[in-house]
């Protein structure tokens, strides 16, 4: 009789709280497992070979600090596996995704579980977070990520091509980066490119529109929500910037110059290859020129700025690994204390950001003497601490207004746009037309 | 009062010993084709149905859709500039790769059909490119025809010529993506090439004796004798250039220097989206943009263009094969 009683009682649980494991408080959160209830959890990441190791490593010590709760650490596992495994019923107590492209829709759709209530039950100090990063792991009021470490994007440039063309520091505004590109060229004597100060094409490497946003001061959405192409002076200065640079060397020319590099994450990338002068990158570079090009004599700086925005220097563009709850994890107690070691005990995050060569993404982690011992990599610190570090905005459409935006900046570049104003206001039309479609 | 076509039919069925059929002599046919027809009602009937359904819905993958009527429809025809270019990409490719791998298809089997000495060599040489799989060989495609470094464009300017940009250049992706499809069409050519070696040799000796040149045999002889079997290309090569894809999307990676990000929004449709085809925005809508309700719909239209292209071929083969019955 008594047994019937207890699974009577645990199965009255189970419905309310999903399972006997997860019970669930009136805060809407579930409480952490006692310390002598065994909880396992699955984790889910696009991480494979060394990299996974390096997150086994964090886990590792999320288990000893929980000895109660062993992590089964699952590779290979990107954004559309997670979001099958989520409609299917079965998916992993825990989320970390690369992009944060998809944050509008893990939060507005509840695919990916608020957080509110755990971060306030726990009183955890969001204010150890960068703005930017709190940014693109929230989405119209729904905390439903925490940042995992963070790509910061700055200026590389080659010291040796430098000296050579008398230039002995960084540009600072993006009239400079142009007078520098120029000094820096070296063209064959049939007139094609052979070393490039810098390469304006948009879409080439990290020349993204939304990297490039950040250092312009560029806005995406005005007042009233709606997209800010055509109301933005600051879009048509930086278009008019990209198409007068791109002039400069003649569009032939410089697509012809980027078809014959090498691929971005290749060891034949082109700065690596001494076969550009100034690029736009992440931190991760560091590693890769590290690994591939140990002896390039280069420096890292944060990118210019618009020339009307000299306030901004010193920041520059951030987005990240991003980690959450799914909708219908088993063990959602125990996801979050996992989700908030990761995301903010800063042993674990400096760990990672070592191993990983990733900016770690809370400001008391940003003070690791292995990571700040790197002059290169220290740059990227500075970025990341600064008030200027920006990012652009979570949609609930993912990429598509990137796209809309950068395929018009594409188009611009190449001279397809007649009139450039009327063409921005027409991009944002259709960015505004694409979010009604999903909204 | 019976009328004549009743008496007509009825007379039919005595002599073809017609006779009532038992109750349940449908079941073990029935029995035999389950499997098919289970098969057929999971992975086509469902899906298919669901698909409608979900085309006039507002649906993101995760929560319940939302009954939308024909608004996705009236976004694809009147709001969505890059569904129109997609899928003008997608004609051009079909209409091009249909007309040119057919004639080269053809070409190729005439020539291998006419090799006696080391005819299995050639033939396995021409056949091999097609078992390359679609994203090594796009891979290496776009490496030959690389504008800076390819040896193409190297071996064009020997010969004074000055090589186009090929996968960087709107105007030159395309046709790039029609060569790299030319090159492995090897199925095709041993399907033709399999036609043409089934023509009666006959044929041939007595077209000869009645002093029929080699261009004249082939044109009244070979083509109207391998027809069923071209109607066949023109069919399988219209639904090649309808679901074109995976080229397209790697060959864009590639040549916009961010290969390992296949598929990422960054970079398909590159350069200038002369290489995004209808199904590569139809997949980014639905499984990047979350629009399943409007990726449906494209899918229901691109479904509807594919059957009336088959129902029109196959009425046509029919058509060919009756007169051939016929004759």
């Amino acid at each position: 009789m008594r047994r019937i009683g207890v699974a009577t009682a645990c199965l009255a649980l189970a419905l309310i709280a999903g399972g006997c494991g997860a019970v669930t408080s009136s805060s809407g959160t579930a409480d952490a497992p006692a310390a002598n209830e065994k909880v396992s959890l699955s984790v889910w990441s696009k991480f494979s070979g060394r990299e996974l190791g390096l997150l086994q490593k964090a886990l590792d010590g999320f288990h000893v600090k929980h000895p109660n709760i062993t992590v089964d650490n699952r590779g290979s596992q990107d954004d559309d596996k997670v979001a099958q495994a989520i409609r299917g019923g079965n998916p992993p107590d825990v989320a970390i995704s690369f992009s944060t492209d998809n944050i509008g829709q893990f939060c507005s759709s509840g695919a990916w579980q608020d957080l509110k209530p755990y971060i306030t039950r726990d009183k955890l100090d969001l204010n150890q977070l960068p703005a930017a990063t709190r940014t693109y792991t929230e989405f119209k009021g729904a905390r439903c990520a925490m940042p995992l470490l963070a790509d910061v994007y700055g200026l590389y440039y080659n010291k040796a091509m430098f000296a050579k063309a008398g230039i002995s520091t960084p540009p600072k505004t993006m009239s400079e980066l142009f007078e520098y590109a120029k000094k820096l060229t070296v063209f064959n004597p049939d007139g094609s490119i052979k070393v490039a100060g810098f390469v304006p094409t948009i879409g080439f490497y990290s020349n993204h529109v939304q990297m490039w946003a950040a250092n312009w001061g560029v806005q995406w959405k005005g007042q009233d929500g709606k997209s800010a192409l055509g109301t933005d002076p600051q879009w048509q200065a930086m278009l008019e910037w990209a198409k007068k640079f791109t002039d400069f060397y003649g569009r032939d020319k410089l697509a012809k110059f980027t078809a014959g590099l090498g691929q971005e994450y290749s060891p034949d990338h082109a700065f690596e290859k001494g076969q550009i002068a100034m690029a736009m990158d992440g931190e991760y570079r560091t590693a890769f020129i590290a690994a591939e090009a140990p002896d390039l004599d280069y420096a890292t700086a944060p990118f210019p700025v618009a020339d009307n925005k000299p306030e901004l220097y010193g920041g520059g563009y951030t987005t990240g690994t991003i980690i959450g709850v799914p909708k219908g994890a088993k063990n959602p107690g125990a996801a979050w204390e996992l989700v908030k070691y990761l995301s903010t005990d800063t042993a674990a995050l400096q760990g990672l950001a070592q191993g990983l060569k990733n900016v770690p993404s809370t400001v008391p982690a940003l003070q690791d003497p292995t990571l700040q011992q790197d002059e290169h990599f220290k740059t990227f610190l500075e970025i990341f601490a600064s008030p200027n570090l920006a990012t652009n905005p979570a949609s609930s459409n993912g990429g598509a207004y990137i796209k809309t935006a950068e395929d018009f900046a594409t188009a611009y570049q190449g001279g397809s746009v007649p009139d450039l104003k009327a063409g921005l206001t027409k991009a944002a039309a259709q960015i505004d037309a694409d979010a009604q479609l999903g909204g | 009062m019976t009328t004549k076509p009743q008496a007509a039919r009825a007379a039919r069925f005595v002599l073809a010993g017609w006779t009532r059929p038992r109750p349940g002599h449908w079941v073990r046919p029935l029995a035999f084709m389950a499997p098919a027809l289970i098969g057929f009602a999971v992975f086509f009937a469902y899906p298919l149905g669901a698909l409608v359904y979900y085309s006039f819905t507002r649906y993101d993958l995760l929560n319940t859709p939302v009954w939308v009527g024909l608004r996705n429809y009236a976004f694809l025809v009147a709001q969505d500039p890059l569904a129109r270019k997609a899928a003008y990409n997608t004609v051009w490719l079909v209409v091009v790769i249909t007309v040119l791998r057919l004639i080269f298809a053809t070409g190729v089997a005439a020539v291998l059909a006419r090799i006696r000495n080391g005819a299995g060599l050639f033939r396995t040489l021409i056949y091999l490119p097609a078992l390359a799989p679609p994203v090594a060989a796009t891979l290496v495609f776009t490496f030959l025809f690389n504008p800076g470094t390819g040896p193409v464009n190297t071996v064009l300017s020997w010969f004074g010529i000055q090589g186009p940009l090929w996968f960087s250049d709107p105007a030159w992706a395309k046709p790039g993506l029609t060569l790299l499809t030319l090159w492995v069409s090897g199925e095709l050519i041993i399907i033709l090439l399999a036609g043409m070696l089934d023509v009666p040799g006959e044929l041939y000796e007595a077209a000869g004796l009645d002093g029929a040149g080699s261009l004249r045999r082939f044109w009244h002889i070979t083509l109207p004798s391998i027809a069923p079997v071209l109607v066949f290309g023109v069919i399988n090569s219209i639904i090649l250039g309808l679901q074109y894809f995976t080229q397209a999307v790697v060959a864009a990676s590639v040549a916009s220097g961010s290969a390992d990000i296949a598929g990422s929004q960054r970079v398909i449709g590159y350069p200038d989206n002369s290489t995004l085809t209808f199904p590569v925005w139809l997949y980014q809508q639905g499984f990047h943009y979350y629009n399943m309700g409007y990726a449906s719909a494209m899918s229901i239209v691109l479904f509807a263009v594919s059957t009336v292209f088959t129902l029109l071929f196959v009425h046509r083969l029919r058509r060919g094969a009756h007169a051939e019955g016929m004759a």
